[in-house]
């Protein structure tokens, strides 16, 4: 792989790192939200 | 080869697997689902709302992916889809394989814990029926691939219904039917003016194989008894009269288009305005036929 080529893999892996973390962060507000309306249900 | 097929998985950019979940197609699975879920009887939470139409979402994503990790082959000959991830080459055929597996469960088990397990069931079997019936079985053997695979696409309204009420009962089967019986003009109005591509592909599109006289005399037949169905609704007393005169003025569209086409006698895609009409109008048609449905169900509210 030239630098270049090893520069491109690092900057999609950042990105592709930084999408998971918002996509994991937004499934745990959204468990939690479940939760609570579940709850809301119930109650 | 591992590390052939790990540095692809590695390289593979964010926005191939979004490309992987064909983001347009979703648009009309999110919206009939709403739709199936806004004129269910029973209210349901926001939350768990938002949550169901998320599933029918990632789910639709889910078998686009699986379809297009299938389809890679005949996707590299088409024009419309040589650049898709898989056939370009910026992502290998494992990741594309794991990335709608895991989609998929996701989707299905989240539809679960959030709504209930008889919604679950239907989008696992929608995903199951678009990827194996259709993709696999049906879509290189048969003309009549789009037929009986358009039956995955009328699920939404159904998986809405369901994670609202529970159950399902005549009005979410009647959008069943409704989609089902849309699938063919709406597809085959298109396979005709891109008839070019599937024939290089080998897919047996009914254009390529009966021709296009067929195919014209094939998108009426489906048109009236679609029309039938669009009207049940209304005529079953499931759906108030904004409904009815919507799905009479929208039908009654839907089979002059029809007839024009019907009449036409293009050979040359860029001479086929009454198909590509025809096509471009089914897209509304349905959004607009279930936005009807829905207003009707506010207003008699």
């Amino acid at each position: 792989m030239t630098p270049a080529e090893q520069d491109e893999v690092r900057r999609r892996q950042r990105s592709r790192a930084v999408i998971m973390a918002v996509l994991l962060g937004a499934f745990v507000i959204l468990v939690y939200a479940i939760s609570i309306a579940k709850m809301g249900m119930r109650g | 080869m591992a590390t052939l097929t790990q540095s692809y998985a590695l390289t593979a950019d964010w926005r191939d697997f979004l490309a992987l979940t064909k983001p347009r197609v979703m648009t009309l699975v999110v919206f009939t689902g709403l739709a199936g879920l806004l004129v269910a009887p029973a209210p349901i939470h926001p939350v768990l709302g938002f949550t169901a139409i998320l599933c029918i979402a990632l789910g639709a994503g889910a078998a686009a992916a699986l379809n297009m990790w299938w389809e890679a082959d005949i996707d590299a000959l088409m024009k419309r889809t040589a650049s898709r991830p898989l056939p370009a080459g910026r992502m290998d055929a494992q990741t594309a394989l794991h990335f709608g597996v895991g989609l998929a469960f996701f989707s299905v088990v989240l539809m679960g814990v959030a709504t209930n397990w008889l919604a679950a069931a239907i989008l696992a079997v929608s995903i199951l029926f678009y990827v194996f019936v259709y993709t696999i079985w049906l879509k290189r053997r048969t003309p009549q691939n789009i037929v009986i695979g358009g039956a995955a696409g009328a699920f939404p309204p159904v998986i809405g219904w369901a994670a609202a009420t529970g159950d399902v009962t005549m009005l979410p089967v009647l959008l069943f039917a409704l989609i089902f019986l849309w699938t063919p003009p709406h597809f085959w109005a298109l396979s005709l003016f891109v008839r070019s591509d599937y024939a290089k592909a080998g897919v047996p599109m009914l254009p390529v194989v009966a021709g296009a006289k067929a195919t014209r005399i094939q998108i009426l037949l489906y048109t009236i008894p679609m029309s039938a169905a669009a009207l049940a609704p209304w005529a079953l007393g499931l759906a108030g009269t904004v409904y009815g005169v919507a799905a009479a003025l929208l039908s009654g569209a839907f089979l002059i288009l029809a007839f024009r086409v019907l009449a036409s006698r293009a050979a040359e895609p860029a001479a086929m305005k009454a198909e590509k009409r025809l096509f471009a109008f089914s897209i509304l048609y349905l959004f607009a036929l279930f936005g009807a449905l829905v207003a009707d169900r506010w207003i008699g509210a």
